[in-house]
């Protein structure tokens, strides 16, 4: 118990991944605690995306220990980091255009009965879910013009919201976010920044991919540079050392 | 421990923020730019389109012939619709997956077949039945795991191969010719009814009860829309995308069975040339009635209406003694205009998108 009190929500330690030749990850530690914003930066290939792809069960680590509130932890596939309370924000927003934002929200996690039959032959309870989707989606500030509408006919603005929302209801404790602000609009862009600050201070731990350092500097608490698959520094993002950290992401040595 | 259905995190009904308080924060201005919203009024209209395209159908038919509207031959249209719209029922949530099964028809051949052969050495009714569902089944179960585990690109080129082959062991099997010969209860199945109301379409409405309760209220069928939705998402949200898409396949298969018992039964007996073409007239019913090929869109009761446009327009043509050769030209102009309202649709979503974009 006594690891329990200043164990981050999530550590990662010694992660390595290989895809084929190419060494993918390389040894890269991190932690975020909760309640905090991690940056994860580097260059297109850093590593970024293999690396939040590994905490979110798409892929698996080759080597490399996982831990949650300093309880090591096995993420297989996407059902073990969802039941471990991880949500993950992709960039391409995984949302589904044909379906409500209700039925986005419970996709695969549908709230159905009764518990003795297969998870697929249950009946949904079909009021319950729009009606707490909609309490997460006011809770969040997150306005949707109709909320029957399916989630193709909304802006790039809302479809975000609604992605982020979504990872928002279901992570108890880790949201994990791809570029969240990288196709939007400044204004858009804004809602989508003070959501992830909702999330903090809710006391969820964020981990944000993102390439503008203006909104790192903004959110993050810490931010962790990539380069080539290896953690070539941490850093507190701020004003002053903004220009070091950009030298990190693309590399001193040229 | 894995099965988590609720949000941590949701707030009770009660919550003053809850969804009443979103509700109100809508201005009257918004309020009436909605009740005036061109794009989105059109699309409702296409959404009930196929509907109104069958009432529009039926009503230029029955004015035009005294006879369709007779119960004996509103009789007739069911039962002659019944065995496309048993296959589109399963074919629509193949094409919700993104998927096509081109091999129902040649599907429902074999099974007929099979059944002929198990009557002709075991006269039992229950027991041709269950072979002809088993065929179909098997069949189905063959598409099903040869599109996803053998990696093929699209579903096509299996339920191409399966069409070429069932319908080959279909005239292997029974040497070419129509067995004759069927138990009692199958040609009550298929060529029974009650009052003029035939069996098959009592079979039929059983049938698309258990599609609405698999797409409207089945975790099941909410998977099949999401997996057409978008595959790679619902992996990703934990679906069992291998097992929906298979399981579709299935149906479809088990569906052609039912149909071999209909067909068979009107015939009594079964022939190897059942079914031809079965298949373009379930893509046509279910496209006809607006699902998407684009995947994750389309509903058991716009089927079924499509099924039974197909049919209403082929009694209808017969009854006014429009040539044959005539029908077929017609019915594909019904699917382009069918087509052309879905491409009409996507359009109309787009520019709601826009709108709705400049609004927020």
């Amino acid at each position: 118990m006594t690891a329990g009190l200043h164990s981050p929500a999530l550590s990662v330690t010694g992660a390595t991944k290989r895809f084929g030749a190419v060494l993918a990850l390389d040894n890269v530690d991190l932690s975020v605690d909760h309640g905090q914003v991690l940056a994860l930066l580097g260059d297109n290939g850093a590593g970024k995306s293999t690396l939040i792809q590994c905490l979110s069960g798409v892929h698996r680590l080759d080597s490399g220990t996982i831990e949650m509130d300093g309880r090591p932890v096995d993420i297989f596939s996407p059902a073990d980091a969802r039941s471990l309370g991880i949500e993950t924000v992709y960039q391409d927003l995984a949302l589904f255009d044909n379906l409500d934002p209700a039925a986005n929200f419970y996709a695969g996690r549908e709230s159905a009965g009764p518990r003795w039959l297969p998870r697929g032959l249950r009946l949904t309870h079909h009021a319950r879910m729009p009606e707490a989707t909609g309490s997460v989606l006011s809770r969040l500030q997150v306005g949707i013009p109709d909320p029957r509408a399916s989630v193709g006919l909304m802006s790039g603005g809302q479809r975000q919201a609604i992605a982020v929302a979504r990872a928002a209801a279901f992570a108890s404790q880790v949201v994990i976010l791809d570029e969240p602000t990288a196709a939007l609009g400044l204004r858009e862009s804004r809602r989508v920044l003070d959501l992830i600050r909702r999330l903090r201070d809710e006391g969820r731990a964020v981990l944000v991919i993102s390439h503008a350092m203006d909104h790192v500097i903004e959110i993050a608490d810490k931010a962790v540079v990539l380069r080539r698959g290896r953690k070539v520094g941490e850093e507190v993002p701020h004003a002053d050392n903004r220009q070091r950290i950009v030298s990190l992401i693309v590399g001193g040595d040229g | 421990m894995t099965d988590r259905a609720d949000p941590v995190t949701l707030p009770r009904p009660d919550d003053p923020n809850g969804p009443a308080a979103a509700k109100r924060a809508v201005s009257p201005g918004e309020q009436i730019a909605r009740i005036i919203d061109g794009p989105r009024l059109a699309l409702a209209a296409i959404q009930i389109g196929p509907g109104l395209m069958l009432v529009a159908v039926v009503i230029v038919v029955s004015s035009l012939s005294p006879v369709f509207l007779t119960p004996r031959n509103v009789g007739n249209v069911l039962s002659q619709s019944a065995v496309i719209a048993v296959l589109a029922l399963a074919q629509l949530l193949v094409i919700i997956t993104r998927g096509i099964d081109l091999s129902v028809g040649s599907t429902l051949a074999l099974s007929a077949v099979v059944g002929a052969i198990v009557f002709a050495s075991v006269p039992s009714g229950p027991l041709v039945i269950v072979a002809m569902l088993a065929t179909g089944t098997v069949v189905g179960t063959i598409n099903g795991l040869v599109y996803v585990y053998g990696r093929l690109p699209h579903p096509f080129i299996v339920t191409l191969a399966t069409l070429s082959i069932a319908r080959g062991l279909a005239l292997w099997l029974s040497g070419g010719q129509p067995l004759q010969g069927m138990p009692q209860i199958v040609q009550d199945l298929g060529g029974g009814s009650l009052g003029w109301f035939p069996f098959s379409a009592f079979l039929v409405a059983g049938l698309a009860l258990l599609g609405l309760l698999l797409t409207k209220r089945m975790v099941w069928g909410r998977w099949i829309y999401a997996v057409g939705g978008n595959p790679d998402g619902a992996r990703r949200a934990a679906i069992p995308v291998r097992g929906v898409v298979v399981s579709v396949y299935v149906l479809s298969g088990l569906a052609a069975g039912i149909g071999a018992i209909i067909t068979s039964g009107r015939l009594n007996g079964g022939s190897p040339t059942f079914g031809e073409l079965a298949e373009l007239d379930t893509i046509a019913a279910v496209v006809i009635g607006g699902a998407s090929f684009l995947g994750g869109r389309g509903t058991i009761g716009n089927a079924l209406i499509g099924a039974l446009m197909i049919g209403v327009i082929r009694n209808g043509m017969n009854l006014l003694n429009v040539d044959a050769f005539l029908q077929p030209i017609v019915i594909g102009a019904v699917i382009v205009l069918a087509v052309e309202l879905d491409v009409v649709r996507g359009h109309l979503e787009r520019r709601l998108r826009i709108l709705q974009a400049a609004r927020s």
